[in-house]
């Protein structure tokens, strides 16, 4: 698999999270999902998203853990 | 004795986006139907929805989002509203709820296996949805719930926010029902059991009927007790007079032929407004297009009625827009509180045949005013569903 960048999974993410109703340019690495109002049920989808994207896994526990878009990247390079 | 007014309507039906869309055009003999169908094109759950709300909704949801928020805005109960949130219900009823999106979880898990369903999928496909949704958007604390029997839903669910209103459990109710049903599998279902109309015609009463047209939409109510609504200056529409609900306990899916079961729910809700028969100046039918119901119907209403049946305009919503299933109900409240508050009786479109023993004045054609009897008018509207159930509902006008 070639290797996954950063900026590849931030599009993807943006892409993802702004059909659940966040504007695009609010997400940015810094921006927490809490202030974007990304709840546990966006974070299931987009854990789909990913899955289908890269074949990566997230667990429930990694999820719980992300508090940032930038923290949600850094796991799925890491995790990839 | 506390007083049941109607202090705000919302819509959206095949006839359009609105209340008033739905009331003028089917008045005009404007029709729904395309195609054998009544889709609401004129709808962009965009236009009056965030994205998070669509992409939260299952379209029935969005339907009523939509007609549950032009009918507070209606009321003038969107921005300062005297009410405290805890006396605020909302009670909205369905027939199947979000079947689009249990189609799509469907098909997901079989191509694509148990891990692809969507996390969503319970939350948009839950029967409820409607009602939570509005709630949640709108910050209503009271009663809020949903209400499920088929094409009787919408009815029972104003019958249901009239009582906590009458009760005391809430000062208003956001009340009504919404569908959207227009889907592969509904579709194939209806066909199959053989209810829907195989010419996509739909000419309730006429001899030449054979099933009814599917539709999609939502009516919205907004329920207040009428003390209330008079200390707080807001603009009465129409009293919800009377409710009664009764089954018939008899079939799956057929009408008792006599009708008896409609019968004695038009009798009960007549008796719950303190009104008889002779009181009765025009009827919202249940009016499905389909040989059972359109004939059991005419036989309840002889017997409910007596010989008043014949002289009493009986008009069917669904000649316009098809049938809601379980918005139909309170679309067809919301139609007649507008026809009440004109003093006309729309008409039922496509009537041209007579059948034997289908003899009622089902205004055929053209709206039509109804007479004037020196007092405000009353009507009756009936729902009935699959499973034997009948909700009628008595309005009056203000």
């Amino acid at each position: 698999m070639p290797t996954l960048t950063a900026t590849q999974v931030e599009e993807t993410i943006v892409k993802a999270l702004s059909t659940m109703g966040p504007e695009p340019e609010d997400i940015t690495r810094d921006a927490t999902f809490e202030a974007l109002e990304v709840d546990s049920l966006d974070l299931a989808e987009l854990s789909q998203i990913i899955d289908d994207e890269y074949g990566v896994e997230l667990t429930g526990d990694d999820v719980g853990r992300i508090k940032t878009v930038g923290d949600a990247v850094d796991l799925i390079v890491a995790t990839a | 004795m506390v007083d049941v007014v109607v202090t705000g309507l919302g819509a959206v039906t095949p006839l359009g986006v609105g209340a008033r869309a739905l009331h003028e055009r089917w008045v005009a003999g404007a029709t729904g139907i395309d195609g054998g169908e009544a889709a609401c094109t004129e709808f962009d759950p965009a236009e009056v929805l965030s994205a998070k709300e669509v992409h939260r909704a299952d379209r029935f949801t969005q339907l009523a989002l939509a007609a549950a928020a032009e009918a507070l805005g209606d009321a003038d109960l969107v921005d300062a509203t005297p009410y405290d949130p805890g006396r605020v219900g909302c009670i909205i009823g369905t027939g199947i709820g979000g079947i689009g999106t249990i189609e799509g979880a469907h098909t997901a898990l079989n191509e694509r296996g148990p891990a692809k369903v969507p996390p969503l999928a319970v939350p948009l496909m839950m029967s409820n949805a409607a009602p939570a949704a509005v709630a949640m958007k709108h910050r209503l604390r009271g009663p809020v719930f949903g209400v499920v029997s088929a094409c009787a839903a919408g009815a029972h669910a104003i019958g249901a926010a009239a009582r906590a209103v009458e009760h005391g459990d809430a000062d208003v109710v956001i009340a009504g029902g919404s569908e959207a049903a227009l889907t592969p599998l509904a579709r194939a279902a209806f066909a199959a059991m053989d209810a829907t109309s195989s010419t996509g015609v739909s000419r309730p009463f006429d001899a030449r009927r054979d099933g009814f047209v599917m539709g999609e939409g939502a009516g919205v109510l907004v329920l207040e007790r009428g003390d209330r609504a008079r200390e707080r200056g807001a603009t009465i529409l129409g009293t919800l007079r009377g409710y009664g609900a009764t089954a018939d306990a008899h079939h799956l899916t057929a009408p008792m032929a006599d009708g008896a079961g409609a019968a004695a729910a038009i009798a009960a809700a007549l008796d719950d407004a303190g009104l008889t028969a002779e009181d009765v100046d025009y009827v919202n039918a249940h009016g499905t297009s389909t040989p059972l119901n359109d004939r059991a119907e005419t036989v309840a209403l002889k017997t409910a009625l007596g010989e008043h049946a014949a002289r009493v305009p009986v008009s069917s919503t669904k000649s316009a827009i098809g049938h809601l299933l379980g918005a139909a109900g309170a679309v067809e409240a919301v139609a007649t509180v507008l026809a009440l508050r004109d003093g006309i009786a729309p008409p039922t479109l496509g009537w041209e045949e007579q059948e034997d023993g289908m003899d009622l004045d089902y205004v055929p054609g053209t709206a039509r005013p109804l007479a004037n009897r020196g007092r405000k008018p009353v009507a009756i509207s009936n729902s009935f569903g699959f499973g034997g159930h009948n909700a009628v509902l008595v309005l009056e006008a203000a």
